[in-house]
């Protein structure tokens, strides 16, 4: 059975292609068979972010419309073994994708092997990301420490528990909240909300904590998922929240002020 | 569900004796599906005999969508008046039948729009109804047990009403939430969106909280928004009911 993650938020620009990017090149570096999916229909991004724009032939509406099959449009990645990306298209209107169409792929998916299947949700609450959300197993919310990132989504995850498919079966999508852009420094002087400020309004479970960094833009501009850069601190909070996502029981790391040593100097060079 | 403000009415130089108002009230459908006198008196007072409290001046609508025969046919003073002898007082008739339509007239009984309306709980199903918390007015309540339980959060955008009972909240609210009960509204974690207890009009419904954050409350229309909430039981454990037109806000023991 293959495991749906949908990453979405509500709001935009706060991480979600960063983090798709990201979670699926972590597991399937830990070995797990991973697709990535990108729901952005008209405005697609994660292409660039994995760096293989230049390799997009045939794309995800293509699939469901049946102008291509699955492994014409699957686009194997470079670096890592196990992932494949699943492009939007850039050329077509979001309302391209129907429920039975997504279905099917998800599906076809599953029966191909892949354990672990991503969507990169879009901003909004729109038909694109209802599409990318609703048949999804497990949610990771990502928000940035800001009050109205947040209120976005508690909005997106009232969605989840009342329209998707598992609410519609009566079950509950199992739900993580991932804060992104996190300024501890900023956090003290009360210049931005805290960790437990976010997780007491929105109470979900925390997936992990990625600090603010300059590693970040540098990695989607080169087009390597942050995860590869095992040196910064947003790398190896990402392979934190990958290990909890596994199930693993790991500590909060970049959280406060205390970090002392190289994370400190990336942060100061950032602010 | 409707809302008045204290204020509008004091500015005005000559208050109007009477003020229009939309109300939204659950009323219970009489489904008659066949009509014989003899057999339609004893299937009433053996329901009747069931929940008699439910039934003590209970105001139902007579609708014929699902009647098996001619509707027309059916002598509805000799209806209306057996309902009124067991407690039911028929206050509207629905029915697409045009003889029918005619006797209500004639009897000065309201017509109402044929419109969609839930079939009785039938033996249970193997496929229960999903629970949808965005139309939750629609949900199906028990005549003894009316008040809603909710287990999760209420988030942003959602909107939970209790029909004719209270509403219990055994998470927080969020901030852009909506909940509403005809009786008291309990919430046993932070209240920080909207809550409206009495919306239909019951002066006596509370509300409480373990911590007031909310964005406004009102009890049967009477209410303060969340800058006259900011004083000292701002995040405290409260509870709030009507003395007179005025909110009373006081603290948890």
């Amino acid at each position: 059975m293959a495991r749906i993650i949908v990453v979405t938020s509500g709001k935009g620009g706060v991480g979600k292609t960063t983090t798709s990017a990201a979670i699926s090149t972590g597991l399937a570096l830990r070995g797990h068979k991973t697709a990535v999916i990108d729901f952005d229909i008209g405005l697609r991004n994660l292409d660039i972010v994995m760096n293989c724009e230049r390799r997009v032939v045939y794309d995800f509406v293509n699939v469901i419309n049946g102008e291509a099959n699955l492994r014409q449009a699957l686009i194997k990645d470079k670096r890592t073994e196990n992932l494949y990306i699943l492009p939007a298209s850039q050329t077509r209107d979001k309302d391209a994708l129907t429920k039975e169409g997504v279905e099917r792929i998800l599906n076809e998916l599953a029966e191909d092997g892949f354990e672990y299947i991503i969507c990169d949700s879009p901003a909004g609450i729109e038909h694109g990301a209802f599409m990318a959300l609703y048949f999804a197993d497990t949610a990771i919310v990502v928000a940035n420490p800001e009050v109205s990132s947040v209120r976005d989504s508690d909005r997106i995850l009232g969605i989840l528990q009342s329209k998707s498919r598992r609410a519609e079966q009566g079950e509950r999508v199992e739900e993580y909240l991932l804060l992104t852009r996190y300024h501890p420094e900023r956090v003290e002087k009360g210049e931005m909300l805290g960790v437990s400020d976010v997780e007491e309004i929105l109470a979900t479970k925390l997936l992990g904590v990625i600090p603010e960094s300059q590693s970040v833009l540098k990695a989607s501009n080169q087009g390597t998922p942050v995860i590869h850069d095992t040196e910064s601190s947003a790398g190896q909070a990402y392979a934190d929240a990958v290990d909890r996502l596994l199930g693993e029981d790991v500590p909060h790391r970049f959280v406060t002020v205390q970090q002392k040593g190289v994370f400190q100097r990336l942060f100061r060079r950032s602010a | 569900m409707t809302l008045t403000s204290n204020a509008a009415a004091a500015d005005t130089p000559h208050p109007a004796s009477f003020v229009l108002k939309g109300g939204l009230f659950p009323l219970t459908l009489l489904e008659i599906t066949r009509y014989d006198r003899t057999e339609f008196e004893r299937d009433l007072e053996n329901k009747v005999a069931e929940a008699p409290a439910f039934f003590q001046q209970a105001p139902v609508v007579l609708s014929f969508d699902t009647f098996h025969e001619e509707a027309g046919a059916v002598p509805l003073p000799e209806l209306q008046a057996l309902c009124r002898e067991y407690g039911l007082i028929p206050v509207a008739l629905r029915s697409a039948d045009e003889a029918l339509q005619a006797q209500a007239r004639a009897e000065g009984l309201p017509l109402m729009a044929a419109g969609r309306g839930k079939t009785a709980p039938n033996p249970p199903s193997a496929q229960a109804p999903e629970e949808e918390p965005q139309v939750a007015a629609e949900e199906e309540t028990h005549p003894h047990s009316p008040s809603r339980l909710v287990t999760t959060p209420v988030r942003s955008g959602q909107q939970v009403y209790a029909p004719g009972g209270d509403l219990i909240v055994l998470s927080s609210v969020s901030a852009g939430a909506e909940i509403l009960a005809d009786g008291n509204i309990h919430i046993y974690g932070a209240m920080r969106g909207r809550a409206l207890a009495g919306v239909l009009g019951d002066t006596t419904a509370r509300i409480f909280c373990q911590s007031l954050e909310a964005e406004l409350i009102s009890i049967a229309g009477s209410f303060k928004l969340d800058e006259d909430l900011r004083g000292e039981h701002w995040k405290q454990p409260v509870q709030v009911h009507l003395d007179g037109e005025s909110l009373i806000i006081s603290p948890l023991a």
